[in-house]
């Protein structure tokens, strides 16, 4: 994840608190979206940022997964990402999205 | 219980995804505040 968007989380982590965030991914793939849930939940897999070791746990989640769809508007969900959705493999996100959340989520 | 309902999100959109703007619209169509938005390149 880019470095200065992983220091902008971290400083509204410290303002709004853990518990009262949730991030979205609009991550094309599993392997991306795994890598953006990481980072906001267990620390900067890649070594690289300001996330590096700094276990946020977030609640996160990829905008295309059920869960979360199910709470918008569907006819905003349609506008805006129904085009895109038809092109991920939402399976592949999805599971990616579990497997990092089952092992790190706090909040 | 809601997942987004009353909270606040940072929304990390893809430009080979889903673009920031769309989720944002979309979490707030769910009752949650945006209190920052971007669309990344994630290669």
């Amino acid at each position: 994840m880019d470095l200065e968007n992983q220091k902008r989380i971290k400083e509204l982590t410290e303002e709004y608190g853990a518990g009262n965030i949730v991030v979205l991914l609009g991550a094309a793939e599993g392997e991306a979206s795994g890598i953006a849930a990481e980072t906001v939940t267990a620390g900067d897999p890649t070594f690289a940022g300001p996330l590096t070791g700094v276990p946020l746990g977030l609640s996160v989640y990829h905008v295309c997964e059920e869960e979360v769809k199910a709470e918008y508007d569907p006819g905003v969900y349609d506008e805006q990402v129904s085009m895109m959705e038809m092109v991920l493999d939402i399976d592949e996100i999805t599971d990616e999205m579990n497997s990092i959340r089952q092992l790190v989520v706090k909040h | 219980m809601s997942i987004l309902e009353g909270k606040k999100v940072i929304v990390i959109g893809d430009r080979d995804g889903v673009p920031g703007p769309a989720i944002a619209l979309c979490a707030e169509s769910a009752g949650a505040e945006v209190i920052f938005s971007t669309t990344e390149c994630f290669v």
